[in-house]
């Protein structure tokens, strides 16, 4: 659509007496001024770390030491999944200065969809537990979402209504289109490919591939800031201190080991795992056998959709042109880039991983009903809103939202864990989300 | 008025009969506003029109229908002799149209290499934004224009005004443009990185380059371009040669919208 010849205009290499031109790529690296300004990461991300570990913490001592058991840190991770896939898409939501209320409404409505379907008319065509039932499940359950999110694109880019009332008019509708897709109806889920989206014990991945996973997630992190350096040297660019390369990709390696130790750490309670062994063939030793949970496969999905939402943002076009717009919607316009195009495909985004946040999260209750995701917009936007989206429009990262929604499933969690009753959490909910905001204004205004 | 045959059109020796721009008649109103009543100009290859007024004359109003950022209530326009439609300001780039808007239209948010590959990103061959190639070019042409500049890696919002000038004016060069815009170019720029700016219009044009100038110097103006187009409440004065005209004449083109007999008179100039 846009020409990329970029075949340049010379201009006079004129540089005034006195003033040598410099080569391009000569420039002197400039010295980093601090450990952290070297290690090139991003100040909020590491203060949203140190919040995560403080809440940990205070939980852990207020519940007694329940908190920080691996058997709560896995059900956080499960418990996280749904929340932590939905604020991907709300980041560039919120990039783009929109909001959107509905994906709450969004994911009760695609769950119903996908429920109804499911038992409705996949089962009997192709019969119990047939892989394409999950496959079309799925398939149906994202179109949907995406043609909402898509519609309501549409009336913002193209007929101008604020995304603000559009969503707000969204959450009514489809929470309602959920309650008539079934008359109000739970409707059990009974694939059981599908019920692996939920996680627990056999939505698992196990001990084994747990570690294999954690090796590929290494090698990765090593290959990507090797890559990273080739591609500046190619160019002469400056680069970063060795050593910064080094502490990044250790600790990197270093947290991925940690999550899988915790993961692996959370085995089945001994009767389940005998019987579970026992149904597997295997020989149980008479002092029982024990049978690590590993990553659960909701969390794998979530951290998939966080990989390819930050290749996304980061790499192609598209991501560009939602951070550009963002920052200057005249500007982008006026690059030609077709701004209300990019809105519309936002939505149907942000539908369509609402509807995948729907997979997850019926799948874990094994039905679907028509309240469910009530309140997930919250919680969503709150996460996106921690992890340092700005309201203001223009900045955000997808692993900050993802960390966000770390930061609001364990609020949430230990609050039940200290039996704080449904009200008081929302009250606590709400608060945290205007601090949240009234953080990120102090924020941007000292760095302005 | 037929520009082919008009006595302001510049000498024989360096162009072709047909000119390279022509705006005729446009006409658009903001609300009540009539921002741009009535205003015909054009422009040749190889040629630097300046276009003089008061704020609020209605020149960035013109240029940015050029630019396909508005679309006129009336009026045509017409490329090398052929009639244009301009929808977008896509379609504007396709016509080798390039513009320095008097807002410099950055996005402030990402980098300068980002905002000079803005809807035209070098991609690999994977369908990736090629981050480092883009870095690259923008790294050579920046080493031109502002040897100095060195925040590559910051969003632009980072900037001086005089940088992020240069980030838009390497933008509008960088894209082998046959019409240049250029609204106040050198507003924000110091008097070494102004000079610099001259000179580039200077070989711009040598190379054939049509260029649309908008500055408040009248001096800058007088050095660099063939003509001058002057602007009164949205209607055009006239339009002289400057070798034609002196620069009071035109300053009372611009003050008081007397057309001199130097110049050709336009719908906008004062009967007296
Ligand atoms: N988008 C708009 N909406 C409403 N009015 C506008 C708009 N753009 C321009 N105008 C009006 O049109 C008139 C001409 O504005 P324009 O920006 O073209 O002036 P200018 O000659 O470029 O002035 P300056 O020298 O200050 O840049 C002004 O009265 C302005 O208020
Ligand atoms: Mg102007």
């Amino acid at each position: 659509m846009t020409d990329t010849t970029t075949t340049s205009t010379p201009i006079p290499a004129a540089p005034p007496p006195g003033s040598p031109a410099s080569r391009p790529g000569s420039a002197p690296a400039s010295a980093p001024t601090s450990f952290i300004g070297a290690l090139e990461i991003d100040v909020r991300f590491l203060g949203m770390l140190g919040a995560l570990a403080v809440i940990w913490v205070v939980f852990d001592i207020l519940a007694g030491g329940t908190f920080l058991t691996a058997r709560n840190l896995w059900n956080l991770s499960v418990q996280s999944s749904s929340i932590a896939v939905m604020s991907t898409g709300m980041v560039l939501v919120i990039v783009m200065r929109h909001i959107d209320l509905s994906v709450g409404s969004i994911l009760g409505v695609t769950g119903m969809i996908m429920a109804v379907f499911q038992v409705g008319t996949l089962l009997p065509t192709f019969g119990f537990n047939h892989p394409a039932v999950i496959v079309l499940t799925l398939a149906a359950g994202i179109c949907a979402g995406a043609a909402i999110g898509a519609l309501h694109g549409f009336v913002i880019a193209y007929l101008g209504v604020p995304a603000f009332i559009v969503t707000l008019g969204g959450l009514l509708v489809w929470r309602g289109a959920a309650w008539a897709v079934a008359e109000g109806k739970t409707i059990p889920l009974v694939d059981d490919n599908f019920k692996l989206l939920g996680g627990g014990a056999n939505g698992s991945v196990g001990e084994m591939w747990s570690w294999v996973i954690a090796v590929i997630a290494c090698l990765a992190i090593a290959a990507a800031a090797v890559q990273a350096r080739r591609q500046r040297q190619r160019f002469h660019f400056p680069q970063k201190p060795v050593w910064a390369e080094f502490v990044i990709v250790i600790t990197g390696c270093l947290a991925v080991i940690a999550a899988t130790l915790v993961v692996n750490a959370y085995t089945l309670p001994p009767v389940l795992a005998r019987r579970y062994a026992e149904a597997a063939g295997l020989t149980v030793p008479p002092e029982g056998i024990s049978i690590s949970f590993g990553f659960a496969i909701p969390v794998l999905v979530a951290l998939a959709v966080g990989i390819v939402m930050t290749f996304v943002t980061n790499r192609t076009r598209f991501g560009r042109y939602v951070f550009a717009i963002g920052g200057n919607p005249e500007a982008a316009d006026l690059a030609g880039i077709n701004t209300k195009r990019v809105t519309l495909a936002v939505f149907a985004l942000m539908g369509a991983l609402a509807a995948i946040g729907a997979a997850i999260s019926t799948a874990r209750l094994n039905s679907a009903t028509n309240a469910q995701g009530t309140l997930d917009e919250l919680y969503v936007i709150a996460a996106a809103v921690i992890g340092g989206t700005s309201l203001a429009g223009g900045s955000g990262t997808i692993a900050g939202a993802m960390l966000g929604a770390l930061v609001m499933q364990s609020l949430q969690s230990g609050m039940v864990l200290m039996r704080v009753d449904t009200p008081y959490q929302n009250i606590v909910v709400g608060i945290v989300l205007v601090f949240a905001v009234w953080i990120d204004t102090v924020y941007r205004k000292r760095i302005k | 008025m037929n520009a082919a045959t008009s006595p302001l059109a510049p000498g024989a020796s360096r162009v072709s009969g047909t000119p390279m721009v022509e705006m005729r008649d446009i006409c658009i109103s903001f609300g009540g506003i009539r921002a741009v009543d009535d205003v015909s100009v054009d422009l040749y290859p190889g040629e630097v029109v300046g276009l003089l007024g008061h704020n609020g004359a209605g020149k960035s109003t013109l240029i940015k229908i050029l630019a396909g950022a508005y679309r006129p209530d009336a009026g045509e326009i017409r490329i090398k002799g052929e009639k244009a439609d301009i929808a977008n300001p896509r379609d504007a780039k396709r016509y080798g149209i390039e513009t320095i808007y008097q807002t410099l239209a950055l996005a402030d948010n990402v980098d300068a290499a980002a905002n000079l590959f803005l809807g035209r990103e070098l991609m690999t061959p994977w369908g990736t934004l090629d981050d480092v190639a883009m870095e690259a070019a923008t790294r050579e042409v920046m080493g031109r224009l502002n040897p100095n500049f060195r925040k590559f890696k910051e969003p632009v919002r980072g900037l001086s005004g005089g940088q992020r000038q240069s980030v838009a004016i390497a933008r509008a060069i960088h894209f082998n443009a046959k019409i240049l815009i250029m609204d106040e170019p050198t507003a924000a720029l110091g008097p070494q990185e102004t000079a610099q700016v001259a000179e580039l219009i200077k070989q711009l044009k040598a190379e054939g380059i049509a260029i649309f100038l908008i500055s408040h110097d009248i001096h800058d103006v007088f050095d660099l371009a063939d003509r001058v187009s002057v602007m009164k409440n949205g209607k055009l004065v006239g339009t002289a040669r400057t070798s034609d005209v002196t620069k009071d004449e035109v300053l009372g083109m611009i003050i008081l919208g007397k057309s001199p007999p130097g110049a050709l008179a336009g719908p906008g100039a004062a009967t007296d």
